[in-house]
């Protein structure tokens, strides 16, 4: 038992060091730098813990934890960008006094939840992972308790997200009923067909997955919350979560569920192609900038699925291909956001933007190549992204999803267009601070440069998403 | 060839732009400018050495270049035969004169604009290089961000209206060739054409993915009734944009047909002929009407260029040898007219200001060079006889009365009508009094303009009276593609 525990050792070391840290919080007073720095490099040792562990597959704990190549995929791009996220926001936070040292420590508290979400093999540990993950992110939203809109969006979030988590601890019981395990490969093997309430199970459980994507139509919190939650909250909303969230839609397509295939498929299909026109047709008419890009995260998160509804491993990994990037474009885009400060308040309006252009070149190509990206323009990463998916998709013959996705896109072009018009069309109005944010800055220059130079090496992601379901 | 010549000349301007971007200019822009110029310049000289060392003898596609590119799945490969190399010899030709002639019309970013002119001929070159589908429709959408931000930051008053609806018309026409592209190859099992060619598309599917490839070319050539962004974006474009749009970016999609649509899908493009034959009927004689009513000069330039179009189209469509050389031909030579119109707009645009026919008048006793230069292409635009335009539109109406006399006479309407709009335009801005007072105190065109304007009426009158050289480059290779075309229909 003692040698296998290093298939857990991430997480053992990770909920150790919060602890530990915690503690410094404590007792050391302004300890915000410290914690925030210690946090960092936390995470970076996990990241070389995750990837000196083999990637076979091996489980733990009644089988109700795995570690396979899937899992540390997942967990090394959920710290990867965690690390960004936090690395761009630290003046952000520190500017909008929000330095209070349960911040990276909560963000850590939220990482170890999706840890287990994405290791667990079991509806219990699935469930406190995904719990953990949300108490630690519903903390988060309002973690601004002065401000009357952060507070509103913490409860907002609570409030429904906690209507999502009651549906899907009833689709969990109920597939516990019907099945008698809470094991996902025992669930896969007594599933099938006729069995009509493990289907309605499985739309419980989709319900509150869905809710945790943010997908059409359980996306209602997305706008808000991301309006309301300051922008490095969001930022992190907008990155991580999502990742987590799409990892353990496809374990629960491709293990537990993976008999049920036609009945689950019509409901991602439905799920894909509303969040695909929501996310576009929403987008349309929003003046702030972190609105828009919920709702542009509403959309991306339509494509991300629809290479899921396509039930095919082929259409899985282009959905985590397509999760990828689309991390990487949204850590640029909000890092922008924390360059336009102005008399000491950072502006999230899209008419705050306009004519940046001319004073702030670099910023301004920046936003148009990440905005490009976004609306899947060639040759930048964004269309590889979107390429993948629909080759997955048409493979499949699903030609009125393809067909849909794209019109879409054209539609989501019309947007990003928008905000590329009014950087470089209009006339300027505001001259942003030149404050030094490195930290930012590397982000959004680590972002345009992958964006831009994927074109020269496209299947790198692909063989490395090829691998995660060999060995399953 | 072990040489990756293709690949150079593709990106040695994008190379050139990132030099462009590092350099220091301050107050003036003239080192951005001599980079240009020279990269642009040498960029034409590699491409008349291939053109040069083209065997015109074999349909064969020649410096072939192929790497992997993803997995198993696409490769990165280049090639070219005798019909693209005319494309591309135009593109290097054209990208220098641009870049001349923002020297007079561009004042404020220019370095910019440079790089947005060279990044922009990279995905040209690009485009009429690629003989794998998805690198295609990559150079084909990638030009979409440079001539976006072409038109929309040194554009003209309306620029924001004319760039969007530029992009969305163009990018909603491409989307349905990219799920066309993907359904190719899971037919097929590639995406490089050279392959698709041997494999030949199952007959069932040709019509579907005719008509989704059609739905993309359609909007970029621009045919009716998608044609109306293109006035729109030609009259708010600066001038070196319209230029770069009505000479090479609108080939790019009769290069498409002839490139993908004929070759790949044969059966659908017999069966659509009729289709094509109304829609460039169409085209022909309600915009060549629509440009007769314009006061604005680009705009009847533009309404032009759709009707020239039209010709293209026909001429594709007849599939016979004359046919298709015909659209060949026009394609270049509309390339050199089209952009030569552009350019005379835009030297009197920069000077007084204004683009209406009304202003103008009388020029001739002002400004007798341009005049003449002027009179020169707006009588190669009417296909006179002896200019570059009369051959391309008598071949494809020759192509054309083989296979049906309707659709020729009306298209021959089309030519007087022409005739009458250019004529009319050259009567009311050249000849006539002068009823502006400011035109008589305009400067006759400088030395730039010189190079720029009689550049490009040599090639025009010598195209005219020397069609051989065009003529021989591509014969081969339309050749090729008939006989490819007329064996498929009778295995069919």
């Amino acid at each position: 038992m003692i040698n296998n525990f290093n298939i857990i050792l991430p997480e053992i070391f990770l909920s150790l060091s919060v602890f530990s840290i915690l503690m410094i919080g404590v007792f050391i007073k302004n300890s915000f730098n410290l914690i925030f720095n210690l946090t960092m490099m936390i995470i970076i040792v996990t990241i070389t813990i995750i990837l000196s562990s083999p990637s076979n597959k091996e489980k733990i704990f009644l089988d109700s934890f795995i570690r396979d190549a899937f899992s540390n995929y997942f967990k090394i791009l959920i710290l990867l960008s965690s690390l960004f996220v936090l690395n761009s926001s630290k003046k952000f936070i520190i500017d909008n006094k929000l330095d209070k040292f349960e911040y990276p420590i909560i963000i850590l508290l939220s990482i170890l939840g999706m840890f287990f979400m994405v290791s667990s093999n079991d509806l219990i540990l699935f469930y406190l992972g995904l719990e953990l993950q949300s108490l630690s992110l519903y903390i988060l939203a309002s973690i601004d308790r002065d401000n009357l809109r952060s507070t509103e969006s913490g409860i907002k979030y609570f409030v429904l997200s906690a209507l999502s988590s009651g549906l899907l601890l009833y689709g969990c019981s109920l597939l516990y009923g019907f099945t008698g395990s809470t094991n996902f490969e025992a669930i896969a093997n007594q599933l099938n067909r006729e069995n009509t309430g493990a289907v309605f199970a499985m739309v419980f459980i989709l319900v509150g997955l869905a809710f945790k994507v943010s997908a059409v139509p359980f996306h209602m919190w997305t706008p808000d919350v991301y309006e309301g939650a300051p922008t490095s909250i969001t930022s992190y909303f907008a990155v991580v979560p999502k990742v987590a969230g799409l990892a353990l839609l496809i374990k629960f397509m491709f293990v537990p569920f993976s008999n049920i295939l036609l009945e689950w498929q019509t409901i991602i299909i439905f799920i894909s192609i509303a969040s695909m026109i929501l996310g576009a047709v929403a987008a349309m008419v929003q003046k702030n900038l972190k609105r828009l890009l919920a709702y542009s995260s509403i959309g991306h998160i339509g494509y991300a699925l629809a290479g899921v509804a396509t039930g095919a491993i082929s259409g899985y990994q282009s959905a985590i291909v397509y999760i990828s990037i689309y991390v990487i474009m949204n850590i640029g885009a909000f890092s922008c956001l924390y360059l336009l400060k102005k008399d000491e308040q950072y502006k999230e309006n899209i008419s705050d933007l306009s004519g940046i252009s001319k004073k702030h070149p670099l910023l301004a190509i920046s936003l148009l190549i990440i905005l490009f990206s976004l609306a899947g323009v060639p040759p930048l990463g964004g269309f590889f992204a979107k390429f993948y998916i629909f080759v997955a998709v048409l493979e499949k013959e699903m030609y009125a999803l393809a067909i849909i996705g794209l019109l879409t896109t054209v539609m989501s072009a019309f947007y990003y267009l928008k905000i590329i018009k009014t950087i470089y069309f209009d006339d300027s109005i505001i001259t942003f601070e030149s404050t030094k944010n490195r930290s930012a800055q590397a982000s959004i220059f680590a972002s345009c440069t992958i964006l831009i130079t994927f074109f020269l090496y496209p299947s790198f992601l692909n063989n490395l998403v090829s691998l995660l379901f060999v060995s399953q | 060839m072990n040489f990756p010549i293709l690949s150079t000349l593709i990106f040695l301007p994008l190379i050139s732009s990132i030099f462009i971007l590092l350099s220091k200019d301050k107050t003036t822009n003239n080192s951005s400018i001599y980079i240009s110029l020279f990269s642009s310049f040498a960029t034409f000289l590699l491409s008349l050495f291939l053109w040069y060392s083209l065997d015109f003898n074999t349909s064969e596609f020649q410096f072939v270049e192929e790497k992997s590119w993803i997995n198993n799945f696409i490769k990165f490969k280049l090639g070219i035969d005798g019909i693209s190399i005319l494309f591309i010899v135009l593109t290097t030709f054209i990208t220098p004169i641009c870049i001349i002639s923002c020297v007079n019309s561009i004042k404020v970013r220019v370095k910019e604009f440079l790089i947005a002119i060279l990044i922009l001929e990279t995905f040209m070159i690009g485009v009429f290089c690629s003989l794998d589908l998805v690198i295609f429709y990559l150079f084909f959408e990638a030009g979409l961000i440079p001539m976006f931000l072409i038109i929309g930051v040194w554009g003209g008053p309306k620029r924001v209206y004319s760039a969007f609806k530029f992009f969305l018309f163009t990018l909603l026409g491409s989307v349905l060739m990219l799920v066309a592209i993907i359904v190719i190859y899971w037919l097929t099992g590639t995406t490089d054409i050279t392959q698709i060619y041997e494999i030949k598309i199952p007959k069932e599917y040709q019509n579907l993915l005719w008509l989704a490839f059609f739905s993309s070319f359609a909007v970029k050539m621009p045919m009716w009734p998608v044609h109306t962004w293109l006035p729109d974006a030609h009259v708010e474009a600066p001038t070196a944009g319209s230029v770069i749009l009505a000479a090479i970016l609108l080939k790019m999609a009769g290069y498409g047909f002839l490139r993908f649509s004929i070759p790949m899908f044969p059966i659908a493009s017999e069966y659509f002929t009729p289709l094509v034959y109304t829609l460039s009927i169409i085209a022909i004689i309600y915009t060549s009407l629509v440009a007769l009513m314009q006061d604005d000069m680009k705009k009847l330039i533009a309404y032009s260029s759709v009707a020239h179009m039209g010709y293209v189209t026909l001429g594709i469509f007849t599939l016979t040898k004359q046919g298709i050389e015909g659209s060949i031909y026009q394609m270049i030579s509309h390339g050199l007219i089209s952009a030569a119109l552009f350019l005379c707009v835009g030297v009197v645009y920069d000077r007084l200001h204004s683009r209406m026919i009304s202003t103008y008048g009388g020029l001739v006793n002002y400004i007798p060079k341009y005049s003449f230069l002027f009179l020169v292409f707006a009588l190669a635009a009417l296909g006179l006889p002896g200019t570059s335009g009369f051959l391309g539109e008598f071949l494809v109406l020759a192509g054309t009365f083989q296979k049906s006399y309707l659709a020729a006479m009306l298209a021959t309407f089309g030519v007087v009508l022409g005739a009458a709009y250019m004529l009319w335009l050259t009567k009311r801005v050249i000849f006539g009094v002068a009823n502006n007072s400011e035109i008589k105190k305009l400067n006759d065109i400088n030395k730039s303009e010189i190079i720029m304007l009689v550049s490009l009426a040599f090639l025009i009158l010598f195209f005219g009276f020397y069609p051989l050289p065009l003529m021989e480059t591509f014969n081969v290779s339309v050749n090729g593609l008939i006989s490819d075309y007329e064996t498929a229909l009778a295995s069919n």
